[in-house]
């Protein structure tokens, strides 16, 4: 039996403990031991960003991290992207717009798709081209993804900009789990 | 994935001590986006990987226009190209920085690790070659520097010795009226191996219309990544010019001794050395104009 170890450290906010073996990936942790299988394993080589996550804010390829490196990080997975029951703008855009037909790559386009909104709501069609390439769909062409980042940045925009002006509402909630 | 033990050393004495006792059979962990896929696929196997993540000289990036730029060996490729005053003194390390993989990737891979990995296809090198940097190694013996363009012996092979551990990047102070480029060729927009790969250094007079001096570098085009010295000594003093630069790129093209290999034949990675020689030292003298 594998020597395993002890691994702590914040899952979409939580606090999470987890014993794991030095060879097993971020993804396998995530998916095996503690049944979050929203992130997908698509080549696990780190070409196709289908386990794309965050990792103490940066995406990151979780098939190419190991799981005792994730001791002392914060990750944010797609399962975290949603404020309990009302879906993230970039989740409700990728739905509203058809941005998916087989999903398998989804999650890692929405993880990846936070990130750059977080730090650009508004994406030239090339920016969001260029920050995507890590990420691959078989199915949809890339067109459909590319609409919906960009639409779902204008309305995280606008849903800043109405939380500034009320003192609460979901779009105040949404922006202050953002901030923590 | 073969079972391993996992080590995270915090000082640079604690990592060179775990890597001399395992010798040949550990393996350091910076970005991971080399190494765990190796080890995955069986290309390399280890009894011990070594994290060198937590220790602070490797992860520290400090610039100033007067000391130039020490880069940790474990610091990701997106801190880079994400600081602006480093990027505008050293852009042909920042292009290479931003081409990397995708983002997920450039979040994790170091410069570093990309020359550890030694393939004579890494982006990151002839930036390094061109940029004059000096490899800081810390081994069991105690410490030593190597140029960068040294530091690579044959495909994934390189200079270091049992126990030993690059540890930082040092890069002259940017001179006035220089700058550089890196381009690659590849089939894809992004996201994919270098057929070529392309950097150039140029320093001007202060009219900015000649070559004072000049330094190339190209990837993938022989065993290890290749400094054209021919083609460099032969721009000192020449006017900044596109003729000027179609020569120097084939000086460039005659010195690639490139293999054929599924991603393009010997003499089309000639042809593309000069193509890129060429339209590397066009960006580097308008970016050295400012």
């Amino acid at each position: 039996m594998a020597k395993k170890t002890h691994v702590a450290t914040t899952i979409n906010g939580e606090p999470m403990e987890f014993l794991c073996e030095a060879r097993q990936s971020l993804l396998e942790v995530l998916r095996d031991n503690l049944a979050m299988t929203g992130s997908k394993e698509g080549c696990n080589n780190g070409n196709c960003g289908a386990c794309t996550v965050l990792l103490d804010g940066q995406p990151v390829d979780s098939c190419l991290v190991l799981a005792v490196e994730a001791e002392g990080a914060e990750i944010t997975t797609v399962e975290g992207i949603a404020d309990d029951s009302r879906l993230h703008p970039i989740q409700q855009c990728f739905l509203e717009e058809a941005a998916l037909q087989c999903g398998v790559c989804t999650p890692g386009f929405i993880v990846t798709a936070k990130a750059l909104l977080d730090r650009n709501p508004t994406p030239s069609e090339h920016e969001i081209r260029f920050q995507l390439a890590g990420n691959l769909c078989r199915c949809t062409g890339y067109d459909k993804i590319i609409r919906a980042v960009q639409d779902a940045g204008k309305r995280m925009a606008a849903e800043a900009r109405g939380a500034s002006t009320t003192t609460n509402g979901s779009p105040a909630r949404q922006q202050q789990k953002q901030a923590t | 994935m073969k079972e391993f033990e996992f080590q995270s050393a915090t000082t640079v004495d604690e990592a060179v001590s775990l890597l001399a006792a395992k010798g040949d059979q550990a393996r350091v962990l910076t970005g991971g986006t080399d190494l765990i896929v190796q080890l995955r696929e069986g290309l390399r196997s280890a009894d011990l990987v070594v994290d060198v993540k937590k220790i602070p000289e490797l992860m520290t990036m400090s610039f100033s226009p007067e000391q130039g730029l020490r880069l940790g060996a474990a610091v990701p490729c997106h801190r880079i190209y994400g600081d602006k005053d480093v990027a505008v003194a050293y852009p042909g390390l920042a292009d290479a920085a931003r081409i990397i993989g995708g983002w997920q990737i450039q979040s994790r891979a170091s410069v570093g690790g990309n020359l550890c990995n030694s393939s004579p296809a890494a982006d990151s090198i002839p930036p390094l070659v061109v940029h004059d940097a000096v490899c800081h190694l810390a081994g069991p013996g105690g410490r030593r520097t190597v140029k960068a363009s040294e530091f690579c012996t044959a495909p994934g092979k390189n200079v270091l010795q049992r126990g030993e551990l690059l540890v930082s990047l040092e890069f002259p102070p940017p001179a006035e009226h220089a700058s550089s480029a890196y381009m690659r060729f590849i089939p894809r927009n992004e996201m994919d191996i270098a057929v070529v790969g392309a950097a150039s250094w140029v320093q001007l007079t202060a009219a900015g219309d000649t070559i004072e001096k000049a330094s190339i570098a190209l990837a993938a085009v022989a065993p290890t990544p290749l400094a054209a010295t021919e083609a460099s000594s032969f721009l000192a003093g020449k006017p900044a010019t596109s003729e000027t630069f179609a020569k120097a790129g084939e000086l460039a093209s005659q010195v690639a001794r490139p293999i054929s290999d599924k991603r393009g034949t010997s003499e089309y990675r000639k042809h593309l050395a000069g193509v890129l020689t060429q339209r590397t030292l066009a960006i580097a003298v308008e970016r050295a104009r400012g």
